[in-house]
């Protein structure tokens, strides 16, 4: 089975069906079905993600990226400290950077204020964090690759011509 | 009262119109109706192409250029050309043009007299002949065959070439066939016309869409053919650029010289803008190119695996982005066929016929469509079929 094909075309539109996909693959529906439980098993395909423009969508929304110093501990490097902030459920995603700041940190959460206690009563108290800086998100014109917003380019638009 | 028909040139009106157009004129006036007609990319120009062309604009890169083209775009696609396909040519053998379309214009006007003839190999793409009829050329045309995979043999030139013969058009990768001439075939062809005063017209503007592990092969690089070759290319189907209309003509100094000269009579110069943006083109997208080609590849293996399924014999065409499936096993005539999948399936697909005589008994698939569109499309195609056969 041409398993990055697989993956490419689950990315394009994670709602492909499986009968769809076993046709454009030329494989057996049970096959794929199996692919795709044993990439998922395999955590190589770890979620699939809907894209919210969260300025249309009628409900409080407010994203921030945090960035977080840090020490590293003898023995786990940044593995342990890590961990602990990503535990919290408002935290979406968490890298280790190179630079001034340690980890970078996203939250989404409700409000301005829940974003701050977040920051006050959970993530700076932790054990090893010597820093924080929050910058609210004002606006987003791309996620996940989706241009939100944007003048969208234009669909298909091809002529009857002689070619 | 003028009689319009009288006063026009009979050249002119004489023209073939194009088969193409003839049957999506009908399609246009079908709601619904999907097509698998377009024989034009369906990406967008890569962005770093088109933000060249916005940055040239934005400093003021909005006069004439040289007639022949600016020379760094002259001097990329020489470039291009060496790392491409092992041709090397002088930035002064380059004429940049208003697509590879003016380029077969020029290099057919340059050449053809009234009583020449012109040999072209069919099923082919549409403009060869009504150039050729309006310089007062005599089109001959050979018939490619399904059973050697439309190539073209040396044979076939051998016996259609007269004393009159000027020009042999050579259109690989082929519309609408995706036929690809093997190197056994372009020798035999140089043999053929070695001893002659012949030239090619090699119409290579597919040369970028071949797929499978052999690199694309020109017949000028062939011993003894860059003499007597005008290879055409451009950038409307490798690098999506259909609209941009660029494309450029290589060739023998003295014939791109005259082809220079007709080209700033009724020109003057390709778009300045497109030439700006053709230069990143040939200097940055190498990636691009091969992504695209990627995605054309799997969807050619999908078309070919599904239209055999339903009993389309198709061959596996090695280059551009049709598949040619022989229709006759619906018992209908390509017209017929095509007729009757539009009126009632709503599907859109050209007649064979339209590329030529030989083209009886096929009919042009563009696979330049997302694998959603072409899934829904070649489905329709097979409810088609299996109402034929209930009908039977």
């Amino acid at each position: 089975m041409d398993t990055n094909k697989l993956i490419d075309l689950l990315i394009d539109d994670p709602r492909i069906t499986v009968t769809s996909l076993a046709d454009i693959l030329n494989e057996s529906e049970e096959s794929i079905d199996g692919e795709i439980k044993r990439l998922e098993n395999d955590k190589v395909i770890c979620g699939y993600h809907t894209v919210i423009n969260w300025d249309k969508a009628n409900k409080d929304h407010v994203d921030a990226i945090i960035g977080v110093q840090a020490s590293s501990e003898r023995g786990f490097g940044y593995d342990k400290i890590a961990e602990k902030i990503a535990r919290f459920p408002e935290v979406s995603s968490l890298y280790l950077m190179s630079g001034n700041y340690e980890f970078f940190v996203s939250v989404n959460a409700k409000t301005m204020r829940e974003v701050a206690d977040f920051v006050g009563e959970k993530l700076a108290p932790i054990e090893g964090v010597s820093g924080t800086m929050t910058m609210f998100v004002l606006k987003k014109y791309k996620v996940h690759g989706v241009a939100l917003d944007m003048e969208s380019e234009v669909k298909d638009d091809r002529q009857i011509v002689s070619a | 009262m003028i009689d319009y028909e009288k006063i026009q040139a009979k050249a002119a009106l004489d023209m073939r119109p194009s088969g193409i157009r003839k049957f999506f004129a009908l399609a246009s006036e079908i709601p619904d109706c999907i097509s698998l007609g377009v024989g034009e990319p369906d990406f967008q120009t890569p962005w770093s192409i088109r933000e060249s062309a916005i940055h040239s604009l934005e400093i003021g890169r909005t006069k004439y250029t040289s007639n022949a083209g600016l020379l760094p775009l002259r001097t990329e696609i020489t470039n291009f050309m060496a790392r491409k396909y092992d041709l090397h040519y002088d930035p002064d053998q380059v004429l940049v043009t208003v697509g590879g379309s003016e380029a077969i214009d020029l290099a057919i006007r340059m050449l053809v007299e009234p009583g020449d003839e012109v040999i072209i190999p069919e099923p082919c793409y549409v403009s060869y002949e009504p150039i050729t009829t309006l310089t007062g050329g005599v089109p001959v045309h050979i018939q490619c065959t399904e059973e050697n995979q439309f190539r073209i043999t040396p044979g076939q030139i051998r016996n259609a070439l007269t004393e009159k013969t000027k020009l042999l058009v050579l259109s690989y990768p082929n519309n609408p066939t995706g036929a690809v001439l093997r190197h056994e075939d372009l020798v035999g062809i140089a043999e053929v016309l070695k001893d002659t005063d012949v030239i090619v017209l090699s119409d290579e503007i597919y040369a970028e869409l071949v797929y499978g592990n052999e690199k694309y092969e020109s017949i000028a690089s062939i011993e003894g053919m860059k003499e007597r070759t005008i290879v055409v290319n451009g950038f409307s189907k490798s690098f999506s650029m259909t609209g941009w209309r660029l494309g450029y003509a290589v060739g023998p100094q003295k014939l791109i010289d005259t082809m220079t000269k007709i080209h700033q009579s009724c020109i003057m110069c390709s778009p300045t803008t497109s030439q700006y943006a053709g230069i990143t083109a040939l200097k940055e997208c190498d990636e691009d190119i091969k992504n695209m080609r990627e995605e054309y590849d799997f969807r050619r293996k999908y078309c070919v695996r599904k239209l055999n399924e339903m009993g389309l014999h198709t061959f596996e065409p090695r280059g551009a982005f049709y598949v040619f499936p022989n229709i006759t096993s619906s018992g209908l005539n390509s017209d017929e066929f095509c007729m009757q999948l539009l009126k009632k399936k709503n599907v859109a697909i050209v007649p064979g016929t339209a590329f030529g005589n030989s083209g009886e008994g096929f009919a042009r698939i563009s696979y330049a469509y997302s694998l959603e569109h072409l899934q829904t499309a070649l489905g329709r195609i097979e409810e088609f079929l299996h109402e034929l056969k209930g009908e039977e």
